[in-house]
């Protein structure tokens, strides 16, 4: 790693501040990136990091504050003036186009028209040139997400930045594939390329970079060299206070309340995964935890699960004992299953309507319709009581979803569903994009259930969180479910070989199934 | 059925898939670029009273044909001002184009109607219009018909091979990623709905000029609709596209020779022929989400020419 | 040293002095002022448009809306026209307020007519005072069975509702022209197009002297207050309405899609048919070649007007009615062309689009 340039740094960010409405997203922000350095912008969701970035890269402009860029003062109006300056971003969501090739989304992004042989030349060369295999003729939409990241990374690389911008990017890669990165981040930083990291992973942190600043609710709470630093002593910077442990007491599990088995499900989606043979089952009083990298077939489990996908096999899916396999959603709900999906707007709530009207949405079987009519002062007060019981910061029971912060909305829907009384809970990344606070409201919310003798199934794509609170976890990849194990019995290591699809060989297959169920 | 019957038969058929030709590609860029306009109609019949009054009192017919271009993109300004800098519904402030046109061109049309027009002429290529057989087939047409290949030719090369292509289809894709790129959106989208309203508007003029060379009230009777249904039909090429206008255009005219074909069914029945058949040629492409998954621009409107 | 590529002045460009800025919550205000802002417009734009032409626009505005309407005569004409726009707009609203895109009411009306003319010219008869009943329950049925055509297709084979919709109307109106030029010709009526005329008990009684409108106008005022209650109250409305507002979250509750676009397409065939059976037994008498103006095209206008809500559809019928008779009358006093009504309605709609976007956005002076 070169020695910080005594100089002028390379990016140096002075008092920024933007205002969304009623909330400081931030707030006289100063940060120093010298060349090249690696350096960690560090915070929960909500913290202020990805309003930051799209400052310095131009998407948006801030109300105050200037920026410097190798000592000089500069506007940046654009990404493309970005672009210009030198400055790359690599996007947490990719900003790539499925029906168009490598070379063609590359071609996009570049300022500069490029002959299509020569493009296609010098893709070849930087993705040999930093280890990262790409074919610029391929189509994207048959790209895995780790090799996607490496498109969004070569389009980068191919404009010679001298700051490159990560916005989580280790959210969709295995524990394998975060490695090989880092390799590359290393090399890039060892010849000169400054690196912005932002991330919420402190472990990644400490290995990979060498400066973090840590923002809290939009200021800064801090800076640090992570290497000297504890997992617990940078959480402190980035919550303000001792990250609660969730306590798990040793209970006993009841009998099993959800059962899938054998299922199979072909995806009716050309881009979607199929199911093969999943073998999976949940006692009431337990929590079970899927990870897996998305994309490898977690939305069709759910949808499986939910009854928005119907097995040809009725006793494929068992609820409570009873074959459901071919059961709608609607006669689930009636067995017992309550269901948080990935998706809040849209999907979880209806954005233009209120909380109470929110409320039938699923409660339709527990007394907010009779007859064929809405009863809309059980509703409201339905709706009330969840306000309360979890604590949803809005104007009432009348106040319109959309309203709502996501944290807000997630606790909203998570109560809903708990209040509706399940016997078999099931929930698809219960906190993603959720801020601290309401985020552990909602993993004791999810506690408490279990100690109460339900059923959770919990889907999730953050490691730390299923370790955090659940009895057995299984890994599910290309479609295939791996043997749900205790959590003791699970190490990160074991955990992402079985992301890429190495499940425990070692066990015979009939001992699988017993372990499974 | 004679030869000289066999060639009018298909002489006619090009001329009736002509003006579906130009409007379904205009459409098909402006969908590409993912904006939906349902208002192809409207747009089509300001073009044709458009194109029939200047060409009526210039006599000048490159002027008529111009004037319609550009009151269809014109009118698809309107709709591209609403839709695309004020964000209104894409499917009502189109069906709101169509009634708008519809009555546009009528009242503009009303001192029109009745008069006579001279017809566009019929191109002669030296050597070649004279061949036996062949020539009345091949190159006994006019000068728009011949162009609207050309136009198949150049967008279907544009959309493929040149970087404004690439552009659209990306917008077409995802407009909010476009623009994360730093791509200018809005201009193309906009760009990409006046292209369709001129196209449009050519298309109405050649149905007022060439067609049938009058201005009635109406006069596109549903083939506006029929050009949107060709987009989907085409599944958003241009060639197929032009493969479904020429069969539209023989479904069109077989109710014209049907005595001399021996086809013995009340007039009204075979004019009803040209809109059952685009039902049943979307009830077969929409059947199998697939093939329009794989092949709708992600973006386009909202999710609607098939559910999905 | 070489300057820093930011160090020059940034280049000046030019951007619009105002901004559309999100609203934080969408304004109520708005929700109810943008129809009576976009009438305003409309009629402003109408009136300038008018002067332009060298009509006195003072006179204009005087034919189009104070003439027609100070006799009996005139008010039930307001009436009677304003009533299958109403059935048909009620209808349509409920559909659209569901995502479903029924375009297709003028081809339903057309059948419904045709359905329920066809028991009155052959079955009247012999249906002595029942005559009546059956022909508007054929009407419904008739306008029923046509977009059941739509929401089959779109059902089975995912084919949109737009197109499938739009092109029966075509096919529904050649229909109607083969049956008035052909098998259901009037053999006493000198070779015009048209049917028999209707026997007194295929007729929709006047509702009240010196006027020709109907009990049909009762019908639609019916049909408001029952969609109102079926949007608010019912289960069957709230879950239409969460299709319309969010399929994902429609399908995550389990609601079926297929239920709710029969449901549409079912109650906005049966108020189009009922409205064409209502026209034929009300002030038309017989089939003929033409029995609606545009009545189902101008009815989806109607339904955006009224905001998709019963009580601006009613109000918004009128309005529409008032454009039509107001059109007619400047036809004759004017020598305007009838079309004139077509485009106002039009601009209303564009204005009433336009006026829709202030719910959601507001300007506000752009940041340099």
């Amino acid at each position: 790693m070169m020695p910080a340039d005594a100089a002028a740094p390379r990016l140096a960010l002075r008092g920024i501040s933007k205002r969304y409405g009623s909330v400081l997203a931030n707030d006289r922000i100063d940060i120093d990136v010298a060349g090249g350095e690696i350096h960690a912008l560090l915070g929960e969701n909500g913290a202020g990091k990805s309003t930051l970035m799209k400052i310095v890269y131009g998407v948006t402009r801030p109300d105050a504050g200037r920026i410097e860029w190798q000592g000089e003062i500069v506007d940046i109006r654009s990404p493309a003036q970005a672009r210009r300056l030198g400055i790359g971003m690599v996007f947490q969501h990719f900003a790539l186009f499925e029906t168009l090739t490598v070379a063609e989304n590359i071609a996009l992004a570049l300022d500069e028209r490029m002959p299509a042989p020569k493009l296609a030349a010098r893709i070849e060369e930087v993705s040999r040139r930093y280890g990262l295999p790409i074919d610029p003729a391929q189509l994207l939409h048959g790209m895995s997400v780790g090799e996607r990241q490496r498109v969004e990374i070569v389009r980068c690389l191919l404009q010679r930045p001298k700051l490159l911008i990560m916005d989580e990017p280790t959210s969709v890669l295995t524990p394998q594939a975060v490695r090989v990165l880092f390799q590359t981040l290393r090399q890039l930083a060892s010849e000169g390329l400054s690196i912005l990291y932002i991330s919420h992973k402190l472990d990644e942190i400490r290995e990979l970079c060498d400066v973090a600043t840590i923002l809290r609710n939009g200021r800064v709470s801090g800076t640090a060299i992570p290497r000297n630093e504890s997992n617990a002593s940078l959480a402190r910077l980035m919550v303000g206070s001792e990250l609660k442990e969730c306590v798990l007491l040793a209970r006993e599990p009841g009998e099993i309340r959800l059962a899938l088995t054998d299922f199979t499900l072909r995806s009716t989606d050309p881009f979607g995964t199929s199911l093969s043979e999943i073998n999976l089952g949940v006692r009431g009083g337990e929590i079970v935890g899927i990870a897996g990298v998305s994309g490898n077939g977690q939305k069709e489990l759910v949808a499986a699960i939910s009854g928005e996908a119907l097995s040809a096999n009725s006793a494929a899916v068992r609820l409570c004992g009873v074959d459901a396999g071919r059961a709608s959603p609607v006669r689930r709900r009636r067995l017992g299953l309550r269901f948080v999906p990935e998706e809040r707007l849209g999907r979880g709530a209806v954005e233009e309507m209120n909380l109470a009207d929110n409320s039938v949405l699923t409660g339709a079987d527990c007394g907010l319709v009779r007859h064929g009519l809405v009863q809309t002062r059980a509703a409201r007060a339905f709706a009330r009581t969840t306000i309360d019981r979890f604590a949803v910061k809005c104007a009432g029971e009348l106040a319109l979803a959309e309203s709502l912060s996501g944290g807000n909305l997630q606790k909203f829907i998570v109560g809903r569903e708990i209040g509706l009384q399940p016997k078999v809970m099931l929930v698809a990344q219960p906190t993603w994009g959720v801020d601290v606070g309401a985020a552990l409201l909602i993993r004791q919310a999810l506690i408490d259930l279990r100690d109460a003798g339900i059923a959770v199934l919990v889907i999730s794509e953050e490691l730390e969180e299923l370790f955090s609170i659940c009895d057995r976890i299984a890994v599910i990849a290309c479609g295939r479910l791996s043997a749900a194990m205790p959590r003791s019995q699970w190490t990160v290591e074991s955990v992402g070989l079985a992301m890429t699809g190495v499940f425990d060989a070692a066990a015979a297959p009939g001992a699988t199934r017993h372990a499974a169920l | 059925m004679s030869a000289g019957t066999g060639t009018a038969i298909v002489v006619s058929a090009v001329a009736a898939a002509t003006p579906l030709v130009y409007a379904s590609l205009g459409e098909l860029v402006a969908e590409r670029a993912g904006v939906l306009n349902l208002g192809v109609e409207g747009m089509m019949l300001v073009g044709a009273i458009g194109g029939f009054a200047v060409g009526l009192s210039t006599g000048n017919l490159w002027l008529a044909y111009l004037a319609a271009a550009a009151a269809g993109a014109l009118v698809s300004l309107l709709f591209a001002v609403l839709t695309l800098s004020l964000q209104t519904n894409q499917v009502a402030t189109g069906l709101a184009l169509t009634l708008f046109g519809v009555g546009l061109s009528a009242f503009v049309g009303r001192s029109f109607v009745g008069l006579p027009i001279a017809r566009v002429p019929q191109l002669h290529i030296p050597l070649l219009t004279d061949l036996p057989l062949i020539g009345p087939l091949l190159f006994h047409y006019d000068l728009p018909e011949y162009l609207s290949i050309v136009l198949c030719a150049a967008i279907a090369w544009m959309l493929g091979r040149t970087r404004l292509g690439l552009r659209i289809r990306a917008v077409g894709e995802s407009p909010e990623t476009a623009h994360e790129l730093g791509q200018p959106v809005m201009r193309i989208r906009y760009l990409a709905v006046l292209f369709g309203g001129a196209m449009s508007g050519i298309a109405g003029a050649y149905l007022s000029t060439a067609l049938t060379p009058m201005w009635v009230e109406g006069m596109s009777a549903g083939r506006g609709w029929i050009a949107l249904a060709l987009v989907v039909f085409g599944t958003w090429k241009p060639w197929r596209a032009l493969g479904g206008a020429y069969l539209f255009g023989a479904v069109t005219v077989l109710q014209l020779y049907a005595q001399s074909l021996g086809i013995r069914i009340p007039s009204e029945f075979l004019s009803m022929l040209p809109y059952a058949v685009t039902i049943v040629v979307l009830v077969v492409i929409c059947r199998d989400p697939k093939t329009i998954l794989m092949n709708r621009p992600a973006a386009l409107g909202r999710s609607f020419h098939c559910a999905s | 040293m070489r300057p820093s590529s930011g160090a020059a002045p940034p280049p000046r460009h030019w951007s619009w002095p105002l901004r559309l800025e999100r609203r934080a919550e969408p304004s109520a205000i708005m929700r109810i002022a943008s129809s009576p802002l976009a009438a305003v417009l409309m009629l402003l734009t109408g009136l300038i448009t008018l002067s332009v032409l060298g009509k006195d626009p003072m006179a204009a505005f005087n034919v189009f809306f104070i003439e027609p309407f100070n006799s009996i005569y005139g008010i039930g004409e307001l009436l009677l026209k304003a009533t299958p726009l109403m059935l048909c707009a009620l209808g349509l609203a409920l559909g659209y307020r569901a995502n479903v895109w029924n375009i297709g009411a003028e081809g339903q009306l057309t059948i419904g007519a045709i359905a329920g003319s066809g028991v009155g010219l052959f079955c009247g008869g012999a249906l002595g005072a029942w005559a009546l009943p059956a022909m508007l329950l054929a009407g419904i049925i008739g306008g029923m069975a046509w977009a059941a055509i739509p929401a089959l297709l779109r059902t089975r084979f995912n084919t949109s509702e737009i197109f499938v919709s739009l092109m029966l109307v075509y096919i529904a109106q050649l229909f109607l022209s083969y049956l008035v030029h052909g098998p259901w010709r009037d053999p006493a009526g000198q070779n015009f197009p048209q049917s028999q005329a209707l026997a007194d008990n295929a007729m929709m009684p006047a509702l009240f002297d010196g006027a020709r409108v109907t009990g049909g106008l009762l019908m639609a005022l019916g049909l408001a207050a029952l969609s109102w209650w079926f949007g608010s109250a019912t289960a069957a409305g709230f879950r239409m309405r969460v299709s319309g507002m969010a399929p994902g979250a429609a399908t995550y509750a389990g609601f079926s899609a297929r239920g709710n676009i029969w449901l549409a397409m079912m109650i906005g065939g049966g108020a189009a048919g009922l409205a064409g059976l209502l026209e034929v037994a009300g002030p038309i008498g017989m089939l003929q070649p033409v029995i609606s103006p545009g009545y189902g095209f101008t009815a989806i206008i109607v339904a955006f007007v009224g905001r998709l809500h019963p009580v601006g559809i009613v109000l918004g019928s009128l309005l529409m009615s008032a454009l039509y008779l107001g059109g007619e009358s400047a036809q004759i006093e004017l020598q305007l062309p009838s079309s004139v009504s077509g485009v106002f309605q039009a601009a209303l709609l564009f204005f009433l689009l336009a006026a829709e976007l202030f719910i959601h956005f507001r300007l506000c002076r752009s940041r340099r």
